[in-house]
């Protein structure tokens, strides 16, 4: 096997160092190692757990069996876009299902699965805590509250025609959203670059942090 | 019902109330250095006993008394609870966006009194915009002197970490949280021994909600007295509903509890969507048992719902209108939890996915005359007796949780389930 470390970009490898440095026992570091590790793949490839199990000193099983425990470390490769709607209880209430199926009929695929061209991947999901602007739906966990079944077809059209570097919240909720949960505030800036949650220490935030 | 302490900066200042400079600006972290400089940790736990704050995650346990249980051996740990996903509930969220400097103070002000030198924020993965907030909240506290080295040249010292979860609802609960951060399945523990003991790391630990936490720069700013002073007693303080569903004006509201469902739901929420009639909402998010119009003008307080079989858990109320096809509301609950489920306990794990088929060969019209029994046997099996508070045969109450739905349509809306097992269209007017 080569070693875990080359195949870690040098900005992510001071990433790592950072995040295993950050926990009284590097276990913990487990979760962001698989984010950081999700970014280059579009999901937690075998590769990439048994780098993580390197990185911490466990084996890659005992990477997998915690990968495997939460839905959003990916098994196998997802779109450069995850378009997921939300079905719990708000959000079925105010027409989250139909959502759901526009978004599904615009990009030609079902829950969990890819199109073609690897652009998009669609899922429903539980509660994501949009409850008062149900129904919600997020784009690489950037969220878009107050969907209407033609805004989720307008969106995924969006997405596939403009292609952006960085998802923007406050972009897409503008162009596609309703109703929201509460008073956003200010625009921001930053967004996702990547399937994997946006967040600076993970490496995985893109725009104006 | 003014009262406000929570919301209050976001309100006046909805342009930047996130930042530090707004923040220091309407007398953030002047608690906090009072607090480090002159005061004594046990009378800050004083305080907080005193009070009467109920823990804001959805158990009602109260804080003080929490606080109380930490052992004294070093280190100990101070684990935020930002995991918010109990379907219905979006009011951690808002104060996690739109005042993460309030929450620090209290993370720090509660550091400083529980004798901890590191703090752990865990926030639900699918939050990366709260995430990121607090990031730089933190990040900003760190260059203002409020949180690392020595702070405000007290000699104490506070480092935060900000965690992401990774989608998975059970890491709400606390024992699987902890596991969550120690980089393991994310399975709740046998308890005893209480995190208060043994924790993270086998350490002992506090683990608190964003909301309580959020509340004791007030507290402490203002004394425990006059915060118990506040509501009901026994529901002391003011609290965050998240309210949505068929509602005109669905939100999060800083409340007093003690006002009546009709006032929080046609009130403040406006009513219902197209003057429809109400026909039940959920009092405490999705683990909770439902109400009905009967309930309305009872008072919303924590130990008054209980009498209703049902109670305030996480303060999310979603509200049904008379087009609701119950059946599928109580499916959507149901399925919620048997994706959620851990898979640790029996009960749970079958239990769970044995409610979620029996409800979709109703709503497929192949019902069969003995699936309301069904229904109620198999919830019977995960929580005994169908009482409340609920009985369990699992480690954690998710299991226990699935079954509200199935108790209260059986309870209230049993034609109507009936009906829909009948193969007929649902009663719905």
């Amino acid at each position: 096997m080569t070693s875990p470390i080359a195949n870690w970009s040098p900005e992510n490898q001071e990433r790592a160092n950072k995040i295993l440095a950050t926990y009284p026992e590097k276990r913990s570091a487990i979760m962001p190692l698989l984010y950081l590790a999700s970014l280059e793949h579009n999901h937690a490839s075998n590769e990439a757990m048994c780098q993580v199990a390197e990185l911490i000193g466990i084996t890659p099983s005992q990477v997998r069996s915690v990968s495997t425990f939460y839905t959003m470390f990916k098994q196998e490769p997802v779109g450069k876009y995850l378009v997921s709607v939300c079905t719990s209880i708000s959000c079925h209430l105010l027409g989250g299902n139909e959502v759901f199926d526009s978004v599904s009929d615009a990009a030609g695929v079902g829950h969990n699965q890819t199109t073609e061209d690897g652009q998009i991947s669609v899922e429903h999901v539980e509660c994501i805590g949009a409850c008062g602007g149900a129904p919600a739906v997020q784009v690489n966990y950037e969220l878009i509250e107050g969907v209407t079944p033609d805004k989720a077809r307008a969106l995924v059209e969006w997405l596939t025609q403009t292609t952006p570097a960085v998802v923007l919240a406050d972009e897409m909720q503008q162009l596609f959203g309703g109703q929201r949960s509460f008073d956003w505030g200010p625009a921001e800036h930053a967004g996702a670059i990547a399937p994997v949650p946006a967040f600076g220490p993970y490496g995985s935030a893109g725009g104006d942090q | 019902m003014t009262t406000q302490i929570l919301t209050a900066r976001m309100e006046a200042h909805p342009s930047d109330s996130h930042t530090i400079e707004r923040y220091l600006d309407t007398g953030g972290y002047a608690t906090l250095k009072k607090t480090v400089a002159s005061s004594k940790r046990e009378d800050i736990v004083e305080q907080v006993k005193a009070s009467n704050i109920r823990g804001r995650g959805g158990a009602g346990f109260p804080m003080g008394m929490k606080w109380g249980f930490l052992a004294a051996s070093d280190p100990k740990y101070l684990v935020v609870n930002a995991d918010e996903s109990e379907p219905g509930t979006f009011k951690d969220r808002q104060l996690l966006e739109r005042d993460p400097h309030q929450l620090i103070e209290g993370i720090a002000i509660a550091s400083f009194a529980l004798g901890v030198n590191r703090a752990f924020v865990y926030i639900r993965g699918e939050y990366s915009k709260p995430a990121r907030r607090l990031q730089r909240a933190v990040e900003e506290a760190h260059e203002a002197g409020y949180l690392g080295e020595n702070i405000a040249g007290s000699g104490f010292s506070l480092d935060v970490t900000v965690h992401l979860g990774a989608g998975a609802y059970i890491c709400g609960e606390e024992t699987a949280l902890l596991n969550s951060i120690e980089g393991r399945r994310g399975e709740p523990r046998l308890k005893p021994p209480f995190p208060a003991v043994e924790g993270l790391y086998a350490r002992p630990t506090i683990v608190n909600n964003v909301e309580s936490l959020s509340n004791v720069p007030w507290i402490v700013a203002n004394g425990g007295e006059a915060y118990a002073a506040i509501g009901p007693e026994r529901s002391a303080g003011t609290r965050m509903f998240s309210l949505s569903g068929h509602v005109k004006k669905p939100g999060n509201y800083e409340i007093v509890m003690g006002m009546s469902w009709r006032d929080l739901i046609y009130g403040i929420g406006g009513g219902i969507r197209d003057d429809n009639e109400l026909k039940t909402w959920i009092p405490g998010g999705a683990s909770s048992p439902w109400l009905i119009p009967e309930h309305l003008d009872t008072a919303i307080t924590i130990d008054g719902v209980v009498e209703f079989g049902t109670m305030l858990g996480s303060g999310a109320v979603v509200v049904m209108d008379e087009t609701t096809d119950v059946v599928a509301a109580a499916h959507s609950i149901v399925r919620f939890f048997a994706h959620e489920s851990c898979g640790q306990c029996t009960p749970c794990r079958e239990g769970t996915k044995w409610l979620q088929d029996i409800l979709e060969r109703i709503m497929a019209g192949n019902g069969r005359p003995e699936d309301v029994d069904l229904l109620l046997d198999v919830s019977d099996n995960i929580s005994p007796g169908l009482v409340w508070p609920p009985a369990m045969t699992t480690i954690c109450p998710l299991g226990p949780s699935a079954t509200a739905p199935i108790i209260s349509i059986t309870k209230y809306f049993l034609d109507e389930v009936n009906a829909a097992i009948e193969g007929r269209q649902a009663a719905v007017v």
